[in-house]
């Protein structure tokens, strides 16, 4: 073995004048980086993967966690990941997975993005006093309203309107199956979105009789595996969402490594227990757009028309013209996954260099279907590292209807985003199947966290419209006047339609 | 006392020598200043001090009549535009006709009568501290956000002539001090944010009685019937009304 | 800030642009001298079968044969000249002409084209290229009349006393984000409609987009422009009544329009999923006209200060009670509007 053992990801150490030696760490780590021998704890750094769970529950502050200890010659171009990566695949041949969203030092356009409020020429409005609408519709809108007016001033509505989804904020919870995440970590994400009245997505691992009683608030998923994809499945739902792809791995389907495929998993999914769930990259009923307009009529028919249809792709470098093609299939909503999206699981090649940041992709499709005259068609629903409430409002900005949030749901229920999901040993018990981990997580805590989450990006947002000048959110969506850009290029500025600051 | 009366003619006059016109009397000694024919002329008795001086103004006034005003009387005959009473500190503000947005904006002291309506975010932002403590009443109806931000002060709404004194949306929005007395019943649904309502006791009668029976006798109504009228009380739910929205970092 | 004001007799009895004229220099407060307009509808009696077309030239010997041969590609001149200017304060700058014309849609590329569609073409085409020519009124029977200037100015420079129209709207400008032009100053024109604003569109991005995406072009730097724009669209193109589109444009709150009954909540819920890139945010007063009807509304929240009341046979709408009774001292009653709700003045027959 040439190449020999790499240096350590992460240092622990535990301070001996602090540490009671109570043993909260011991049961509390699921990597086996401690064990209790005798009178002292014994760590072994090696299988730290800096989740936290110790230090989380150590009631005396007594441990430290040391990333990269040991250090490489400094390489800009050889990086400390770049190496270890060939060590790897010199090791074993293989594709490389992790878990969680793109690791590459991309320059994030969100933080170039500048927020504007009002002064002197027009007022802000105030929205701690007066009203502030942030209700937001899902779904396919008329372009036109028939109406047949009275002369005393009543009207008859006779168009027909598509059923939408009514949501109270335009933060919704995106799809993270059962076997990515845990029974209990579902429960607590479908308590939540039922409360705050927004919505949550299956993922494509179906939908467990546990979350029945918050099927109003769900979104069921189609993906190419089909897995759990039943009448009763489709029924329940309060919306179908057919995934074409994602943001974290354009072009390939869903992975869950056998590790996460439990026995429950097993019966949800009807695949064998313990067997990779790779799902093939099409859908092997769609092979053109025409297909897809196919499948989005068969799942209306299926449903009598009475929910709607969400498409999920990907943002790679045509989404525009494929969004047109969504929006023109009967659809009702196409959801951009941009290119930092998270994952269970996903190839390291694809997860950070595959896609387009949901930014510019949003940008250029929300434009696109204007110019097509067919923005009514579809909401747009954009997903991929949305962090905080400032991204939902420029991302708004750029053309969103609303977001769907992912990793920053799991943060919310105690994630520190390690990025070892994939193992099926979250100490969180949030990615993983394991009894003994799942039993930690409690679906009520936990909902109040996530909904204390939203309601808390909620109220910012308030404030940021308010400050804005804006009392309705239809008034933000699309309006990229209140956005400048701070040193991005003139070609991307004209793709955002955004002016530069100072202009 | 020698009462000096003295008339100006506010037709065609801008608003500044009008103003200019209006001090030069009260240093002279009028105690009585009658202005005919105004047209929408702004800004009329800003800043004016001077207690013992009442000032009838015949017409329309325009905007921010009697800001940061301390002391004199106005007598408006006429509908009075946006702001009357803006910041004002000490003094009578008497309409007989309706005013428009804002009245009373950031009021500090002294009394506003409105005869009939006022129009939207009346009161806003009135403050008071110890004695000094604003009244505003208003014959008819507010609209919608009234006394919004309310930190002090006394708003009366009489709703007479069968108006609905109250009945749009956001009343008392972030009132954390002074109070609101409406006759008749307010929905719940208008009430704004902090706000909330609750029956009047009686020695809060006895507070408002003598404001009503002074309101009646400018205009000269007969306060009987409104004294012994059923009143609800708006005030603040608590001092911190967004308490709950702010955390540390 | 800027300064409405906005009268219809609704016999169509006209009268002549002097009392319009006193009541916008009464607001001169509200304005800042950059920019002053009117509008009259009834004033082209003769032409009345006529687009008459009001045009700014940079430059009249360059740029008029241009508009003249893009004219003759789709219809006649029935008469065309420069319209008249007298002594004023005010420098032109542009060279104002009106051609009464006659669309002939029959020459549209496309078939069933209407002669509005046919003009509003024109005019898109004409105000988006750099070629001088401004089209600031394109209506039958009506006239707008701007300049950069106080409302006397620009009343002087056209002599505004000289037309009589039974509906005027009149501005006075304060412009917020751009210097005064003569493009600038509204009331804005399309076809039939003319708009004024006091005010600011915060939604402005949004509603910009929305129309532009049915082929308006926004070429006059002003917020205001898609007022007239998003009216057109609502009324002329999609058949709702005037108190339809102001609900679209200012609608009721959601938690006003869950408390409606059902058939009410319906049509409001319809609205606002529909027309939501066409909701404006900002503080407003707007009085938009066409030659059947004044109305005028605020936005929904009130930021901005409207009153209207009723004399004889005349509407009267303005941002301030004193500009109307300048026009109408024996006005009895004026009201303040609800907040978002149209007041309405129609012509009887």
């Amino acid at each position: 073995m040439t190449i020999g053992s790499i240096p350590l990801r992460f240092k622990v150490e535990i301070d001996p004048e602090l540490c009671m030696l109570c043993g909260r760490c011991v049961e509390n780590c699921s990597y086996g980086v401690y064990r209790m021998e005798g009178d002292k704890i014994r760590v072994n750094s090696r299988n730290c993967v800096a989740c936290h769970r110790c230090t989380a529950f150590c009631p005396r502050d007594a441990i430290s966690i040391y990333e990269k200890p040991t250090d490489y010659r400094s390489h800009p171009v050889w990086t400390r990941e770049i190496r270890e990566a060939v060590f790897n695949q010199a090791k074993t041949g293989k594709i490389i997975l992790a878990g969680m969203g793109n690791v590459l030092p991309y320059p994030m356009i969100f933080d170039r993005l500048l927020l504007d409020a009002c002064q002197v020429t027009n007022p802000s409005i105030d929205p701690l006093r007066e009203p502030m609408e942030l209700r937001t519709y899902i779904g396919k809108k008329p372009i036109a309203l028939s109406l047949k007016e009275y002369p005393n001033g009543d009207a008859d509505l006779l168009t027909k309107l598509s059923p939408n989804l009514q949501i109270e904020t335009p933060i919704m919870i995106g799809h993270m199956s059962y076997g990515a995440i845990s029974l209990p970590a579902q429960q607590a994400l479908a308590k939540a979105v039922s409360r705050i009245g927004t919505f949550m997505g299956t993922g494509e691992g179906g939908l467990h009789e546990s979350l029945y009683p918050y099927q109003k608030n769900i979104i069921v998923q189609v993906a190419s595996g089909r897995f759990g994809v039943d009448i009763n499945y489709l029924e329940r739902g309060a919306a179908i969402e057919i995934k074409i792809g994602q943001g974290a791995k354009p072009g390939i389907g869903g992975h869950l490594p056998g590790e996460k495929v439990c026995a429950d998993v097993s019966c949800t999914r009807m695949i064998p227990e313990g067997s990779d769930a790779i799902s093939p990259a099409p859908h092997h009923d769609i092979y053109s757009i025409e297909d897809l307009k196919q499948l989005v009529r068969s799942l209306k028919e299926a449903t009598e028309w009475k929910k709607p249809v969400f498409v999920k792709i990907a943002a790679v470098h045509n989404a525009a013209a494929i969004a047109a093609g969504i929006a023109r299939s009967s659809a009702d909503a196409v959801v951009i996954d941009g290119f930092r999206g998270g994952t269970g699981a996903a190839p390291v090649v694809f997860r950070d260099h595959v896609g387009i940041p949901i930014e510019a992709a949003v940008a250029s499709v929300d434009a696109k279907l204007r110019q097509q005259g067919i923005r009514n068609e579809v909401s747009i629903i954009a997903s991929g590292g949305i962090r905080q409430s400032a991204d939902v409002a420029k991302v708004i900005c750029l053309g969103a209807d609303a977001v769907y949030i992912g990793t920053s749901a799991l943060v919310a229920m105690g994630c520190r985003v390690c990025g070892t999901c994939n193992r099926g040993q979250c100490a969180w018990g949030i990615a993983t199947q394991k009894p003994e981990l799942t039993k930690r997580l409690d679906p009520e805590t936990n909902a109040v966290q996530v909904e204390n989450l939203i309601h808390g990006w909620t109220l910012e947002l308030a404030e940021l419209m308010g400050a804005a000048g804006i009392n309705s959110i239809e008034s933000l969506r699309g309006n990229r006047d209140r956005l400048r850009g701070y040193m991005l290029d003139e070609g991307l500025l004209n793709v955002l339609d955004v002016k530069t600051m100072g202009a | 006392m020698k009462v000096t009366t003295v008339t100006i003619d506010a037709k065609d006059l801008h608003y500044t020598p009008l103003n200019q016109r209006i001090r030069k009397a009260i240093a002279e000694g009028a105690t009585k200043i009658v202005i005919n024919n105004v047209l929408g002329q702004r800004f009329i008795g800003d800043g004016l001090r001077g207690d013992g001086v009442e000032i009838t103004v015949n017409g329309v006034p325009g905007g921010d009549l009697a800001m940061f005003m301390s002391g004199p009387t106005i007598i408006v005959h006429g509908n009075a535009d946006h702001a009357p009473g803006n910041t004002m500190d000490k003094g009578r503000v008497i309409i007989h006709g309706s005013a428009g947005d804002a009245v009373a904006h950031s009021m500090r002291g002294g009394c506003i009568y409105v005869r009939d309506n006022i129009g939207y975010r009346g009161g806003i932002h009135m403050k008071q501290y110890m004695e000094k403590r604003p009244i505003v009443v208003v014959g008819g109806s507010a609209r919608a956000f009234l006394g919004e931000y309310m930190a002090g002060g006394l708003l009366i709404v009489l709703g007479l002539g069968g108006a609905t004194p109250i009945s749009e949306q956001g009343v008392g929005s972030g009132i954390h001090g002074g109070e609101i007395f409406v006759r008749g019943k307010v929905d719940d649904l208008c009430l704004g944010v902090g706000a909330k309502q609750m029956p009047v006791t009686d020695e809060q009668r006895a507070m408002i009685k003598p404001i009503i029976e002074d309101f009646a006798k400018c205009y000269g109504i007969d306060p009987a019937p409104l004294i012994a009228s059923e009143f609800t009380r708006i005030a603040a739910a608590s001092a911190r009304p967004f308490a709950s929205k702010y955390t540390w970092e | 800030m800027c300064g409405i004001i906005g009268v219809i007799d609704k016999r169509r009895q006209c009268m002549d642009g002097s009392s319009i004229r006193n009541s916008l220099a009464m607001m001169d407060e509200r304005g800042n001298g950059e920019g002053a307009g009117y509008v009259a509808y009834g004033i082209y009696p003769d032409f009345a079968d006529s687009y008459a077309l009001h045009v700014f030239f940079d430059n009249v010997h360059e740029n008029k044969p241009v508009l003249d041969k893009e004219l003759e590609r789709w219809g006649s001149v029935i008469h065309d000249e420069e319209i008249p200017t007298y002594a004023s304060r005010i420098k032109k700058v542009h060279t104002p002409w009106r051609y009464f014309f006659k669309p002939d849609p029959g020459l549209a590329p496309e078939r069933n084209t209407s002669a509005d569609d046919l003009i509003m073409h024109i005019v898109m085409s004409a105000n988006s290229a750099p070629n001088g020519i401004l089209i600031f009124s394109s209506g039958k029977n009506l006239g707008v009349f701007k300049a950069s200037g106080w409302p006397e100015e620009v009343a002087d420079l056209y002599r505004i006393q000289d037309y009589k129209g039974y509906l005027w709207l009149g501005h006075n400008r304060y412009p917020t984000n751009t210097a005064g032009w003569w493009g600038g100053a509204h009331p804005f024109n399309l076809l039939g409609w003319s708009v004024v604003h006091n005010g600011e569109i915060t939604s402005y991005g949004t509603n910009q987009r929305y129309i532009e995406s049915y082929g308006y072009k926004c070429t006059m730097f002003t917020d205001t422009e898609v007022v007239a724009y998003l009216i057109d669209l609502l009324v002329r193109k999609h058949g709702l009544s005037e108190k339809m589109a102001v609900r679209a444009l200012a609608p009721p709150f959601w938690n006003e329009i869950d408390r409606m009954p059902a058939k009410e909540q319906e049509l409001n819920r319809a609205i606002r999923l529909t027309y939501g890139s066409a909701l404006m945010n900002g503080p407003f007063a707007i009085c938009v006209a066409n030659e059947h009807a004044l109305v005028g509304f605020t936005d929904r929240i009130k930021l901005r200060p409207l009153v209207s009341g009723e004399h004889g046979d005349r509407l009267y709408i303005s941002s301030e009670e004193a500009a109307i009774r300048r026009i109408e001292p024996h006005i009895r009653d004026v009201h303040m509007p609800k907040a978002g709700e149209p007041v309405i003045g129609r012509v009887i027959a």
